[in-house]
């Protein structure tokens, strides 16, 4: 789904998300009350310039509306493969944008990530995993890298993963893996606002993400080390 | 003359850092914690599936400590070995140890174990924030072969310390990942000088991404990490202001892709072509002041 549909699914007219680049920023009226939205789109390759400018829309609402729920909307390929990038250490720029939608969850901004297209490992890292839950669209994407390239990376047979991807929700894309992981905490189908609703009445922010994942089958044994290295 | 800490393994590496003879690990190899993914695929497992955690003292204090084995799969974090690190995190928040000592030397996700690694390290970097946010000093040591990269590269620099070696690699993606996107035009991997003055340790201490620089030393690492124990900087808002202030103005300093002699030239290093060859307090020497670390609070 693209972003001017979503928001308006969410929103209506209720809303002044503009993109700029691959860049979505703004504030909508939800249920009344005013939302943040900050995000990505364009499958963006999330460079030195594009998390930052994230990471500042996310100061700006700590700085000027304490509390103000937070809506990410995360739509990237994954960190831009660029040696100009590594140069100016992309690694700190994402390390940053976390550390501020941290510093919002800790201030008691609610933060809801929402998978509206597609999300890659490093781009997603910092935006929607970082969030109190991330949520999804139920056609959207979510991996790591695409089967090919990973059988090409370690060097093993494309058809192995592929069979073993419809048994084990570790080694194939998809969203549904990631709701059975516990990566994901829900789908938002059919009525958008019901799951946004949700998700913000939701205040538990704890990460639960491996008991879930051990709860739906997707991830057995995450939990249970956690559990035993506390108990060791 | 010490020996190499990029030579060690993870856990000679450990032992060289901490007191001697303090380590007490928790589920060590003998309990056969073992990744349920590997054998599908008919790749050997390891016993800690590579990383070692538990708990030391250093320079009398108790610390919690992990150090992760470059020789297997790279360091890359699956679902057990993102687990052990994210346990440690969670039990430093319960115990409240003096500091959380992180050896790293990882490639990011290990891509065998796709998804659950990449849930794993967010679960790691949520519970060293969390770690951090209460007060506990978090350190990290890069010195190991082969980097510390991909998502670990980024949970790395959510620490309180970052410490490394002149021969240390700290970034996002390989040089090797970069090429085989855009050319050996963008990133020439085989140019072992560009890759280093990219993203090693001279260079991310000349731009303020490491907190302390050290020889290819054990001796190093520890005297570094003991000085860390000192050094915890919440992270507020006007410390996370501060520091997007000056990222952004570093990337404003090299908005036409130079490279790092001129980078650095620009950001106010002297002699910026002699720094590859200088020695790491030489190095240390030549940071300007505008790119010392600002959001961590330093020593």
């Amino acid at each position: 789904m693209d972003w001017p549909t979503l928001a308006t699914r969410l929103f209506g007219d209720a809303h002044a998300i503009v993109a700029d680049g691959d860049f979505l920023g703004g504030t909508a009226t939800f249920d009344g009350a005013a939302i943040a939205v900050v995000g990505t789109t364009n499958h963006a390759a999330v460079g030195v310039e594009l998390a930052l400018r994230q990471a500042r829309a996310i100061l700006a609402t700590i700085a000027e509306h304490p509390g103000r729920p937070l809506l990410l909307l995360v739509d990237t390929q994954g960190q831009k493969l660029r040696r100009r990038d590594e140069l100016l250490g992309i690694h700190r720029a994402m390390a940053h944008l976390g550390c501020c939608l941290d510093l919002a969850r800790r201030e008691g901004h609610p933060v809801v990530g929402l998978v509206y297209d597609q999300a890659l490992s490093g781009g997603f890292i910092t935006s929607g995993l970082m969030a109190d839950a991330c949520h999804a669209l139920p056609e959207a994407e979510i991996r790591v890298m695409r089967v090919p390239a990973m059988a090409r990376v370690t060097k093993l047979a494309e058809e192995l993963l592929e069979s073993l991807s419809r048994t084990n929700p570790v080694f194939a894309p998809g969203v549904a893996n990631y709701v059975a992981m516990g990566g994901v905490r829900s789908l938002w189908e059919g009525d958008l606002a019901a799951g946004l609703r949700a998700a913000l009445a939701d205040r538990d922010t704890a990460d639960r993400r491996a008991e879930e994942g051990a709860r739906r089958g997707g991830r057995r044994v995450a939990s249970d080390v956690m559990r035993r290295v506390l108990e060791a | 003359m010490n020996a190499s800490f990029a030579e060690l393994s993870a856990r000679e590496r450990l032992a060289a850092v901490v007191d001697a003879g303090s380590f007490h690990e928790w589920l060590p190899p003998s309990e056969r914690v073992m990744s349920p993914h590997l054998a599908q695929l008919g790749v050997p497992a390891a016993f800690d599936d590579g990383v070692a955690i538990g708990r030391a003292t250093l320079a009398g204090r108790v610390i919690f400590v992990a150090a992760q084995e470059g020789e297997f799969m790279g360091g890359g974090v699956g679902e057990v070995h993102g687990a052990k690190l994210a346990g440690l995190l969670r039990r430093a928040l319960r115990d409240r140890p003096a500091a959380v000592v992180l050896l790293a030397e990882s490639g990011g996700v290990r891509l065998h174990e796709a998804n659950a690694g990449l849930i794993a390290v967010s679960e790691v970097m949520r519970a060293l924030l969390d770690v951090r946010a209460a007060g506990i000093p978090t350190i990290v040591l890069i010195g190991g072969a082969n980097g510390c990269f991909g998502g670990m590269g980024i949970v790395a620099r959510c620490a309180d310390t970052v410490v490394m070696s002149d021969i240390a690699r700290h970034a996002m993606s390989g040089p090797e990942v970069i090429e085989s996107a855009h050319g050996a035009g963008e990133f020439d991997s085989r140019d072992r000088a560009l890759v280093w003055r990219t993203t090693g340790g001279k260079h991310r201490w000349l731009t303020g991404d490491c907190d302390e620089l050290v020889e290819d030393d054990p001796d190093a690492f520890r005297a570094a990490a003991i000085a860390a124990l000192a050094a915890h900087g919440p992270l507020t808002l006007a410390a996370l202001q501060q520091e997007s202030a000056l990222l952004q103005r570093r990337a404003d300093v090299d908005g036409d892709n130079a490279d790092a002699f001129e980078l650095w030239s620009r950001l106010g290093v002297d002699d910026a072509r002699a720094v590859p060859d200088l020695d790491a307090d030489a190095v240390r020497a030549r940071r300007p002041v505008a790119m010392a670390p600002l959001a961590t609070g330093g020593a």
